[in-house]
């Protein structure tokens, strides 16, 4: 292993997790959705079921984002296109 | 010179070749995911003939395997009633196929195998039957007239300026739904791998807490989702006629 793969293998290191402060986003977005679904069974406890099964859906799309980033780190980090 | 644990062999989350055939003057391979496949089939093939053995002789009180088989049809079913109304009784079959297929692929890290789910190219063909379902039941139920009218939709349908932002926020419906099972999947079992590869000496009972998150309720959830959305978007597409 000569001097530029180690160069190009650090350099994937530092862009995967750069990639994943992807992340903050969706824990905020769920973060809100969590906070007004319980405000919601809160107020009507009777659409409980409802109204996680809305929040789960909402959430797993809101999720989508930061997987995106999760999916960039990942290849940088195991498939390592650069170094191709 | 010390090598990182990533490029160490220990760590392993790919899929591998096992068996390379030409198809058609293509080198094509059977790799880790068919194995995987074939086995989670061979599990639903057992589970479905048992379940048609008890069901067809079905007694008038239900012992405990039929109960189990009874109440995962009607749990099913409940599902899909809950969210495509009138139009249930065409696509439960289809929602119930992928969802056990998908359930049973997601968990079935815990039997060691690698989830076939874990593969791009598992969770794209499920991406595109929803996608084909979609538009197949756009064409079927809506006027073109509509149609069009909701490709240029913020604008008039007379300048078609918005068609190809719409055109673009169609074909990402199937790359989304298939990369959220995928990234979802593959990040459990890239966990899971780490804590096996990196902590393998102290690795003795506490990973089953993690393989309850990150394959039990993780799995579980995405199946879930990915059966919601595809029922949302064919009821949407379906639209009121039906």
């Amino acid at each position: 292993m000569n001097f530029d793969e180690n160069f190009i293998l650090g350099c994937s290191a530092i862009g995967a997790g750069l990639a994943v402060i992807a992340g903050i986003g969706p824990g905020v977005g769920q973060g809100i959705a969590a906070g007004h679904a319980a405000a919601a069974v809160g107020r009507n406890p009777g659409a409980k079921s409802d109204i996680t099964t809305t929040m789960i859906t909402g959430q797993a799309v809101a999720e989508t984002t930061g997987l995106y980033g999760l999916l960039v780190a990942i290849l940088l980090l195991f498939v390592k296109p650069l170094l191709w | 010179m010390m090598q990182g644990i990533l490029l160490s062999n220990d760590i392993d989350v790919m899929v591998h070749g096992l068996f390379k055939y030409n198809f058609l003057g293509h080198e094509a391979w059977i790799t880790t995911t068919h194995v995987c496949l074939l086995l989670v089939m061979l599990i639903l093939i057992g589970f479905s003939i048992a379940a048609g053995q008890v069901i067809k002789k079905g007694a008038e009180v239900p012992g405990t395997f039929q109960n189990i088989v009874e109440l995962i049809v009607e749990k099913l079913d409940g599902i899909v009633e809950g969210s495509m109304g009138k139009s249930a009784v065409k696509y439960r079959n289809y929602i119930s196929t992928i969802f056990i297929f998908i359930l049973v692929s997601n968990i079935s890290g815990l039997l060691g195998l690698r989830p076939p789910t874990a593969d791009y190219g598992v969770t794209f063909p499920l991406g595109v039957l929803t996608f084909i379902l979609i538009h197949y039941n756009q064409i079927k139920y809506q006027k073109p007239k509509d149609i069009w009218t909701s490709m240029c939709s913020p604008l008039p349908p007379w300048l078609p300026l918005w068609l190809p932002i719409n055109i673009i926020s169609e074909l990402a419906v199937p790359v989304s739904l298939s990369l959220r099972l995928f990234a979802n999947v593959l990040s459990g079992t890239i966990m899971m791998t780490l804590v096996y590869g990196i902590l393998k000496w102290i690795a003795l009972i506490w990973p089953a807490a993690l393989h309850v998150y990150f394959d039990l309720f993780s799995g579980v959830i995405q199946t879930y989702v990915f059966c919601m959305l595809t029922m949302t978007f064919v009821s949407g597409a379906i639209g009121d006629e039906a």
